[in-house]
C-alpha cells in the first residue's frame, strides 16, 4: 500500500515538475491550473503522511529507523506548499521554475522513502 | 534635509527566488541530517557530522541573507558562498584523497555528488547571480 502511494506520488511529482517546467519554457508565472496540480500532489503526500504514520502505529518498522522516515514524509508534505507560495510572490517564469524544482526535490524525496521503508 | 529612506536591494526577485529555494531545501538537508547523526551517533564521525553541521549553518545564513536583501546582505552573502565553494571543494578533494580521515560521508563528500553536484553548482551560481545585482554606486 504505501509503496504503492510512493510511485503515485512521484510520478505525480514528476508531471508537475514537467509542466511548471513548460510553463517557464513558455515564460508564464504559475495559474490556478498550476495551483490545482500542487493541491493534488500536496493531497498524495498527506495521505502518505497520514498512511505511513498508521503503519508505524501498527507496529511496522521501517528498515532505515523510524526518525529518519517520519522526517522524510513531512519533508515530502511542506515540499510542494512551500515552493507554491514562492511562486505566489514571484510572479513570473522564476516562480514556475521553483515549483518545477521543488516537484523534483518531492521525486527524490519519494525514492529515498521507499529506501527508507526498505521495498 | 530630509533623509530618505531607501528600500533595500531586492536580491530574491527573478532566478534569485530559485536559489532561495535550493539554499532552503539545503538547509534543511544538512542541518536535519546533523542532527540527527550528531543526536544519535557523533562517535562513529565526529568530524564528518561536525562538518555536515557547520555546511547547514553556512547555508541558513545564505538563506537569510539573499531573502533579507540589501548591499550588506548581498556582500556577506558573496563572502559566505565562496567559503561555501571553498568547503566544498577541499572537503570534496579531501574524501577522495584521504577516505580514512572521514568515517561516514558529509554533505560536501565528493565534490556533493550524494546531492547530484547541488552543494557544488549552487555556490557558482549565487556567486554569478550577487555579481550581477550588485547595486551601482552613486
Amino acid at each position: 500500500m504505501l509503496d504503492a502511494l510512493t510511485l503515485v506520488t512521484g510520478v505525480a511529482a514528476l508531471l508537475l515538475a514537467a509542466w511548471c517546467g513548460w510553463a517557464a519554457y513558455r515564460d508564464q508565472p504559475t495559474k490556478d491550473w498550476h495551483f490545482i496540480g500542487m493541491a493534488v500532489v500536496s493531497l498524495l503526500a498527506v495521505v502518505q503522511l497520514v498512511i505511513g504514520i498508521v503503519q508505524l502505529a501498527r507496529g511496522e518498522k521501517p528498515e532505515q529507523g523510524t526518525t529518519i522516515f517520519v522526517a522524510y514524509l513531512l519533508g515530502a508534505f511542506a515540499c510542494i506548499p512551500a515552493a507554491g507560495f514562492m511562486s505566489l510572490a514571484e510572479r513570473t517564469r522564476w516562480g514556475s521554475v521553483t515549483v518545477a524544482a521543488g516537484a523534483v526535490v518531492l521525486a527524490v524525496l519519494e525514492v529515498r522513502l521507499y529506501d527508507i521503508w526498505g521495498g | 534635509m530630509t533623509a530618505v529612506q531607501e528600500k533595500p536591494a531586492r536580491l530574491i526577485s527573478g532566478p534569485g527566488i530559485v536559489l532561495v529555494w535550493f539554499y532552503g531545501v539545503m538547509v534543511v538537508g544538512a542541518v536535519s541530517r546533523s542532527a540527527y547523526q550528531i543526536a544519535t551517533d557523533f562517535d562513529r564521525a565526529p568530524l564528518s557530522y561536525s562538518l555536515s553541521a557547520v555546511a547547514g549553518v553556512v547555508y541558513g545564513f545564505i538563506t537569510y541573507s539573499l531573502v533579507r536583501g540589501g548591499e550588506t546582505a548581498r556582500r556577506a552573502a558573496q563572502v559566505c558562498c565562496a567559503a561555501e565553494l571553498a568547503g566544498v571543494l577541499v572537503v570534496g578533494t579531501w574524501t577522495l584523497i584521504e577516505p580514512s580521515a572521514f568515517h561516514d560521508s558529509t554533505v560536501w563528500s565528493d565534490y556533493g555528488m550524494g546531492y547530484v553536484f547541488i552543494p557544488v553548482l549552487l555556490p557558482l551560481s549565487a556567486l554569478y547571480w550577487l555579481r550581477k545585482s550588485r547595486t551601482p554606486r552613486p
